[in-house]
């Protein structure tokens, strides 16, 4: 295909420049509308199946905006823009939208649906089987076009038919070894396969009786039972069991006269009391700030430590006289090729008081991860060993860019090795490379892995089980909105809005002094 | 012209992906796009039953979904989940995503209830007593039955019988055993059990109850109470005590360095007497070649009964299924079955919780009697959400004592910070 499109553009004669198809051109722009119409193509059944018109037309819509978009000759800029928009707005202004909105709300366990969904399930779990009700064999029927239950009591193996109007006898039934009718009079009795094809149907069928309802449990079973929790909407509460329960709204539980909750709650709006949970809770701002004095200590540390070993590295085999650079090189980057997840396990266990490589290699008994201080030495280790090859890497790139003539000029001019390193080599690469600083000082401030797959932020004090010597505001928060109250997503949110707000301030001051610089070097 | 045929280019791949997909599924020839895709996604004439399992429970299920499936007309998928299953599960469910039968363990039903994301499910009489009464009691919430159960288990005290012939009468017996192994050369570890950094509540909890502790008060009916928080009561505080008189500056019993990696591996490895974990380390133990045998995880002399929990691994009719009157047919009526508990059950050896299937069983293998046995005083991991907030802080009071910390000091601030997150 594309060899024709070749010889059309061929055949378009010559005459004015024109811009060169090539193969790869007309395949990439193949492969987008592929991937567009695909798109279309996969969603529209479950899309028409659901009945969700709005969404059908808009992926339409988009999928056609995106084939003229791409057919067309005309607007070049848009080809590029539209998709990094999109991405943008998918992968960043969403996420982000969404967090801040959920930190209004007490989303979370005990409140992850709407308010009919948790009367709903209260009211199903209220059912009670009516004491001393027979455990019925049932049968699906047909009377006419009518779903009916066909009902044996084991017992006294008396068949009634059950409907929507109640329940009657019923004589003249032909009875199965396993209790189950095999005919009657007057219906049609539904086979297995038939009954499971109408499953939504049995469920749904209640047959009322003097002490409550019957109805299906399975597919063969059938009991009476009884809601002993009704929601009334007219109160808006719940009554049963001699209580009532009343909905409230700010906090999204029904509640009662004593303060007790049902366990069934939804989400609800709270405004700002996650934010003020965690501005006010003792035992969070209590820790805050030691929290947030070692968690700058260890991202300062990891990107700094991993940077200045991964530059003398990379220095070391920038050297001109340097021999095998390639084996080096192969080794350098050894660990950032491994998995980080099973390497931190790994180093978990080497630094096991008695059963660890490093205390066996020593000959000592140091409790590594038992004790803050050493606990804090080790993960800093941990995550130098992980992060230094990444910078080993772009700093040999960036060093690739510098012209060695540079370097010579000032060896030239009397400056030792250092000064012209000093002066002209780390001037010229902080350019390049504090973009990738700040970043990595923005990604170790939040390096969940590096510490729960290592000491879990442990060691704990005894006297405060809430925050290790090793928790950064990370895993502490972690634990806080996951750990003890199940998931807590809302407060979750109200938390990361405040870490974003610290990493957001520290990385823009650090641009902004980096913006100086190169306007001093560039 | 070049845009025309760049336009043919595109409806050709259009026409070969929509019949590619169409004829994958189904076999008709002249599958045209729309109608051929939407036949692939249409369920099965009855409707489709979708479980979600964990990894080892998949395999054997198969067969019995799959005759499940046919007796009824009906599809059933088995998908294997393998993190985290039990958020997972909520979250699905609440996008209406999630199965129709979920597999989980029983104390997972405290969350899932106040999440409206499991119905009960209706058990007759008969099929409440061919269950062991343990299992029934695990599964019931509030009164209402809420899965049907098929595994249960329970820690107990594994040992080396070449090391260790008799089973220990009392913690001390065992205590001095090991000792002496370990003096004599033979052992490492006086007793293989996990505490790591953070502590582990649940292997250490039945020398904690024998030695008098206490997580919840309980309410009149019976159940966990979680508005009476025991751990740093006086009776607590003391079990906390002979924690520390095991640990590290006591008799070296309890180390933190023994982690939930390593434990089974060093009694595998022949390094301790002494192991105390569950159904799942016996694979292991039987491959480092370890003559052992069961009993009951001892008690102190003159104290408790030493108590373990004991977990029940269960069927559960998700509320949001979309085919929920199948659900409850194959939960209450279908997997009830012993066949279907003994094909879960060597798949993973996990005694089956149907005193039928577990008479087979031990026939062939003793050790599930003997854990069924050694969890005879277990008590049922309370299921109520609020136990979330128990684990770790009573997992590093745990730490802070076998390291030597004060028993008082590490219980009151274990009280404090469960009492501050359940807001008692």
């Amino acid at each position: 295909m594309a060899v024709d499109v070749r010889e059309a553009a061929r055949a378009q004669g010559p005459g004015r420049p024109r811009r060169e198809i090539t193969t790869a051109f007309v395949v990439s722009r193949i492969a987008v509308l592929a991937v567009a119409a695909a798109i279309l193509l996969y969603a529209v059944p479950p899309l028409i199946a659901a009945g969700s018109w709005v969404p059908l037309g808009v992926l339409a819509a988009a999928s056609a905006a995106i084939a003229y978009l791409y057919l067309t000759r005309r607007f070049v800029a848009a080809k590029y823009l539209i998709p990094g928009t999109v991405f943008l707005l998918a992968f960043q202004v969403f996420p982000v939208v969404y967090t801040v909105t959920t930190a209004f709300t007490n989303f979370g366990d005990g409140h992850r649906g709407d308010k009919a969904a948790a009367v709903e399930a209260i009211q199903t779990g209220s059912v009670r089987q009516a004491p001393g009700s027979p455990e019925y064999t049932m049968t699906a029927a047909l009377r006419g076009e009518e779903l009916v239950f066909l009902l044996v009591d084991p017992a006294t193996k008396q068949v009634s038919l059950g409907s929507a109007e109640g329940l009657s006898r019923l004589d003249g039934a032909r009875l199965g070894a396993t209790g189950k009718v095999l005919s009657a009079p007057g219906v049609s009795v539904l086979t297995a396969p038939q009954a499971a094809a109408r499953g939504q149907e049995i469920s749904a069928l209640a047959v009322p009786t003097a002490g409550g309802l019957i109805k299906a449990n399975g597919l063969s079973r059938a009991v009476e039972g009884k809601a002993t929790l009704v929601y009334d909407a007219a109160c808006d509460c719940v009554r049963g069991n001699g209580d009532t329960w009343t909905a409230d709204e700010s906090q999204g539980y029904f509640v009662n006269a004593r303060g007790e909750h049902l366990a069934q709650g939804w989400q609800v709006n709270v405004g700002l009391d996650n934010f003020l949970r965690v501005l006010t809770n003792p035992t969070i701002s209590g820790y805050f700030a030691g929290v947030l004095g070692w968690n700058l200590v260890f991202a300062l540390a990891s990107v700094l430590g991993c940077f200045a070993l991964g530059m003398s590295a990379a220095l070391a085999l920038h050297h001109p006289r340097m021999r095998g650079t390639r084996v080096y090189r192969i080794v350098l980057i050894l660990p950032y090729a491994m998995p980080a997840f099973a390497m931190l396990l790994v180093w978990r266990d080497m630094f096991n008081r008695d059963f660890g490589l490093i205390n066996q290699l020593l000959g000592t008994e140091i409790d590594w991860l038992g004790g803050t201080m050493t606990a804090r030495f080790g993960v800093i280790l941990v995550n130098l060993w992980l992060g230094f090859p990444y910078m080993f890497l772009v700093t040999t790139g960036a060093l690739q860019a510098i012209p060695r003539e540079l370097t010579e000029a000032a060896a030239i001019d009397g400056a030792t090795p250092w000064r012209a390193f000093r002066r002209v080599t780390l001037p010229l690469l902080l350019v390049a490379l504090t973009p990738l600083l700040i970043s990595a000082f923005a990604f170790n401030f939040n390096n969940y892995n590096a510490i729960a797959l290592t000491t879990e932020g442990g060691p704990f004090p005894a006297d405060s089980p809430q925050v290790g010597g090793t928790d950064l505001l990370i895993t502490y928060t972690f634990r806080l909105a996951f750990g003890a109250g199940g998931a807590q997503f809302g407060f979750a949110a109200a938390i990361s809005v405040f870490i974003f707000a610290i990493v957001a301030v520290i990385s823009a001051v650090a641009f902004r002094r980096s913006r100086k610089q190169e306007e001093i070097y560039a | 012209m070049r845009m025309r045929a760049l336009g043919v280019a595109t409806l050709a791949t259009l026409a070969f992906a929509a019949t590619a997909c169409g004829s994958s599924q189904s076999a008709s020839p002249a599958a045209s796009s729309a109608p051929a895709s939407g036949s692939a996604s249409a369920p099965a004439a009855g409707g489709t039953l979708v479980i979600w399992a964990d990894p080892m429970r998949v395999k054997p299920l198969q067969p019995f979904a799959e005759q499940f499936g046919t007796e009824n007309g009906v599809t059933v998928e088995v998908k294997e989940i393998s993190k985290d299953n039990q958020m997972t599960f909520l979250t699905a469910s609440q996008q209406g995503s999630g199965p129709d039968v979920m597999i989980g363990a029983h104390d997972w039903i405290g969350n899932l209830v106040q999440n409206g994301a499991i119905d009960p499910v209706t058990l007759t009489e008969e099929q409440k007593a061919a269950f062991s009464a343990k299992a029934i009691q695990a599964v019931t919430f509030n009164g209402q039955i809420y899965g049907a159960p098929y595994a249960v288990e329970n820690i107990a005290l594994i040992r080396n019988t070449d090391l260790a012939p008799d089973a220990p009468a009392s913690i001390e017996e065992m205590l001095d055993k090991g000792k002496e192994l370990k003096k004599a050369g033979k052992v490492k570890e006086v007793l293989c059990i996990p505490v790591g950094q953070k502590g582990d509540a649940f292997h250490v909890y039945p020398i904690f109850a024998s030695g008098g502790g206490a997580l919840f008060g309980t309410t009149p009916a019976g159940d966990p109470d979680p508005k009476q928080v025991l751990l740093g009561s006086e009776e607590s505080v003391k079990a906390f005590g002979k924690l520390k008189d095991l640990g590290e500056k006591g008799d070296g019993a309890l180390r933190t360095s023994l982690t939930n990696e390593n434990y089974i591996v060093n009694f595998a490895g022949g390094k301790c007497a002494y192991l105390v974990s569950g159904p799942w380390a016996i694979s292991e133990v039987k491959k480092g070649g370890v003559t052992y045998d069961i009993s009951a995880v001892p008690s102190f002399k003159d104290g408790k009964p030493a108590t373990p929990f004991v977990g029940v691994q269960s069927f559960f009719v998700a509320s949001k299924g979309k085919n929920k009157a199948l659900a409850q047919e194959f939960v209450a009526n279908y997997v009830t079955n012993k066949d279907v508990a003994k094909a879960l059950y060597e798949a993973d050896p996990r005694p089956p919780a149907l005193t039928a299937a577990l008479q087979e069983v031990q026939a062939a293998d003793p050790d599930a009697a003997k854990f069924m046995e050694a969890g005879k005083e277990g008590m049922p991991m309370p299921a109520i959400p609020e136990m979330a907030a128990i684990w770790e802080p009573f997992g590093i009071a745990e730490t802070a004592v076998v390291k030597g910390g004060d028993p008082a000091e590490a219980a009151a601030a274990a009280q404090k910070a469960i009492d501050g997150s359940l807001k008692n």
